[in-house]
């Protein structure tokens, strides 16, 4: 057997690795990058294959943190962004690495504490006070750490309260520089207080003892915006195939796919489009 | 083109040879021509393995030269080597000898293996992997393997020392054979009985040292040296 | 993942799901392309290093001995920084595909693999040198020669990287994505399904997991003793 049959299949599996250039370049596929948070919800996996259906586009997400998420179209690993950081988007279409921000949808955070709740927070609407609450009897509190849309919220949270733990590090903030499901994992194993999506925090599996404490406070919104990633910067964008997703979107088709996706019978996101 | 020059005569001019610091050879001078086998004897650690490495290029001495009438780059490849020990390829009988083939820069044919397997007697066992062989039937191909380079010269370091009587008789005739059809034999041995059978010309080495050398009738009728006398005679050289 | 929800992996596997499969698909794909192209570079390099003597051999053998530990999630930035658009090689354009997990993986277990080899042709040499150096077998003849010999101890030396390739998630995460459906194999699959929350289904996957490599290893072994007895 020896040599020849083995370079038969050296060539072969070489041959997977050519470029994909060409073909990518013919391929009906965008890259999108999105947050954990997002894409753990389900959302993706419900409107995606609509959008499919539609138009033949193979949507293909890669789920980061939104700091993370807008540095890739930055560097033009993708076609699109979808994040949920508003200054943060304005600044990177600001900066022309996006062509335009589109308002899409909004969904909300959600404070999220264990059932023994020593900040005695439980039930109240007002996350500032709740915060102010929770520095005060020093009880646990988890922070995600990582750049994200989530730990942008929460930073906004605790300036809101005049309280500036992310630098004063006082023993009871705890980063762990980690996504959402890991934040309430530690949460539930530590026995603290974590902000969470709502979408995120239905479908999670593991809520041991962890439960709702303060919802419905109009400062808990979390708006999110798609932006193209500007062909200017980054030829490579595939910007045809970008846009008709960005208009799909925000259309009355997709807005309606949207408010259609419902987690236990609860809707997650609450389309917007031309108002956030 | 392959070159058929005579590597022979090998001419050894006051060659030395030391592993680290343990001195083997001391100043041997020996001329290896034409002609019947040319057995090596002498007790353990004589030397005669190192001898015969250094005739095949394998060593290089740390003293004195090592001549070839051919040139030495020619001289290695008109020669070949069976160690006592021989290493079988992972691979069958047949794929062994035509390895020996290739790398001798010659024509892998079935018909020539064949030929030389039949040679040794290894005809029915051409498919059988190597290191499945009995030892004689090893050694017998690393003979076929050591002829399939078409040598002048054939160097064999005790080549029966580790089979039974008729496993040596098989190798011993595939010798004899071979040096009837005009392949020069270098052979080391340290069995008395073997050395008179085979023997065209004899050297004896003992301590690092040429004891005596000379053609075997004489060397085993009228021994010269005193040294000689006692190893024929079966005792110990200290 | 919303079928992934709710079932644990045994349904899964029973029920012949076609997700799980195109994972542990793209799985073995992935690791076993990046076996054989770090084997392609990594066997000859080794074999080579055995056999070579050149000024700064002993420190080049220490050099990819500790290259055996690199950190998955290290390479997989490295990579990540060469395949990204605003990198060198963008112009590929295949970050966040499974050929820039291939050669991820590869480039983690070449080193792996060559150290192996290295061990493994230098102690066949010392007992192969006196009868190839007699039969002139020199260069590419006594490397290949070597190698061929070497198979079995060497089939061990592809199944320690496959091993390593197969159970690392640092490196496929970064360069991959893990993007359903194209880039997500078994480890991130488990590794995402955790930080749902989603512990007896990553617990039931990470056992399919090594059910998958322990039943490469199983036909290795085989195809092994197999050869060993009919080709000898």
């Amino acid at each position: 057997m020896g040599l020849r049959l083995r370079q038969l299949i050296v060539l072969l599996l070489f041959s997977q690795l050519a470029p994909a250039l060409p073909a990518a370049a013919e391929e009906k596929a965008i890259v999108v990058a999105s947050t954990t948070s997002t894409q753990d919800s389900g959302l993706f996996n419900f409107i995606l294959p609509m959008f499919k259906a539609k138009t033949g586009i193979d949507v293909r997400v890669i789920a980061q943190g939104t700091g993370q998420a807008l540095d890739t179209g930055r560097r033009g690993d993708a076609d699109v962004v979808f994040v949920h950081a508003k200054p943060q988007e304005e600044k990177f279409v600001a900066d022309g690495f996006g062509v335009k921000r589109f308002a899409v949808m909004y969904n909300d955070f959600v404070l999220i504490g264990p059932k023994s709740d020593p900040a005695k927070i439980k039930g109240g609407n007002d996350v500032v006070a709740a915060l102010q609450a929770i520095s005060k009897t020093e009880a646990p509190f988890v922070s995600r750490g990582d750049k994200s849309g989530t730990h942008a919220a929460e930073l906004a949270l605790w300036k809101q309260a005049n309280l500036d733990p992310a630098n004063t590090k006082p023993a009871w903030y705890r980063e762990i520089g980690q996504g959402m499901g890991a934040a309430l994992n530690t949460a539930g194993a530590m026995g603290a207080y974590v902000l969470s999506d709502r979408g995120t925090w239905i479908s999670f599996k593991n809520k041991g003892d962890l439960a709702i404490v303060v919802e419905g406070d109009r400062r808990l919104f979390n708006q999110y915006g798609v932006i193209l990633v500007n062909p200017a910067k980054h030829p490579n964008v595939k910007k045809d195939l970008g846009q008709a997703f960005i208009d799909w979107l925000v259309s009355g088709e997709g807005q309606e796919a949207i408010r259609a996706y419902k987690i236990d019978g609860q809707q997650l996101f609450f389309p917007n489009a031309g108002e956030g | 083109m392959r070159d058929r020059s005579n590597p022979l005569p090998i001419e050894f001019q006051d060659v030395a040879y030391a592993a680290g610091n343990t001195p083997i050879l001391n100043a041997i001078s020996l001329a290896i021509s034409a002609g019947p086998p040319t057995l090596l004897l002498g007790p353990n650690g004589s030397g005669k393995t190192t001898l015969l490495k250094l005739a095949m290029g394998l060593l290089t001495p740390v003293a004195g030269r090592i001549l070839y009438a051919s040139g030495a780059e020619i001289a290695r490849r008109r020669c070949a080597f069976v160690f006592q020990k021989p290493v079988m390829l992972r691979r069958s009988a047949a794929r062994n000898i035509a390895f020996a083939l290739k790398a001798a820069a010659r024509v892998p044919e079935a018909a020539t293996i064949e030929r030389l397997l039949q040679a040794v007697g290894l005809g029915s066992v051409a498919e059988r992997p190597a290191r499945r062989l009995s030892g004689g039937e090893q050694q017998r191909l690393a003979l076929a393997r050591a002829l399939a380079r078409d040598p002048a010269v054939l160097f064999l370091d005790e080549p029966t020392a580790s089979l039974d009587p008729a496993a040596t008789k098989s190798v011993e005739d595939i010798i004899v054979r071979t040096a009837a059809a005009g392949v020069k034999i270098v052979m080391a041995t340290h069995d008395l009985g073997q050395a008179r059978r085979l023997a065209g010309s004899v050297v004896l080495l003992a301590n690092g040292g040429i004891v005596e050398q000379a053609a075997a009738t004489t060397f085993f009728q009228a021994p010269a040296t005193t040294m000689a006398k006692q190893f024929l005679a079966g005792e110990l050289i200290l | 993942m919303a079928v992934l929800d709710g079932m644990t992996a045994l349904e899964l596997i029973w029920s012949g799901d076609a997700r799980l499969f195109q994972i542990v698909g793209l799985s073995l794909l992935v690791t076993l392309s990046a076996t054989v192209l770090a084997a392609g570079v990594g066997m000859p390099f080794g074999a080579l290093l055995a056999l070579s003597r050149f000024p700064g051999r002993h420190a080049l053998i220490v050099l990819v001995n500790g290259a055996m530990g690199l950190p998955p999630v290290v390479v997989g930035l490295v990579v990540f920084l060469l395949l990204s658009r605003s990198g060198p090689l963008g112009e590929l354009g295949i970050l966040f595909t499974p050929q820039a997990m291939i050669i991820a993986q590869a480039i983690l277990i070449a080193p792996i693999i060559a150290a192996l080899t290295r061990q493994v042709i230098e102690d066949l040499w010392a007992e192969y040198r006196d009868e190839l150096t007699a039969m002139d077998v020199t260069g590419a003849r006594r490397v290949l020669a070597l190698l061929w010999d070497a198979r079995f101890s060497l089939i061990t030396t592809l199944l320690a990287g496959f091993g390593r390739a197969a159970a690392e998630v640092g490196a496929v995460m970064i360069v991959g994505g893990n993007i359903d459906g194209f880039t997500r194999v078994m480890t991130t699959t488990i590794a995402l399904e955790t930080s749902k929350g989603n512990l007896p289904l990553a617990i039931g996957l990470g056992l399919v997991l090594i059910a998958v490599i322990l039943a490469v290893n199983a036909l290795a072994w085989a195809a092994r003793g197999w050869s060993e007895r009919h080709v000898g």
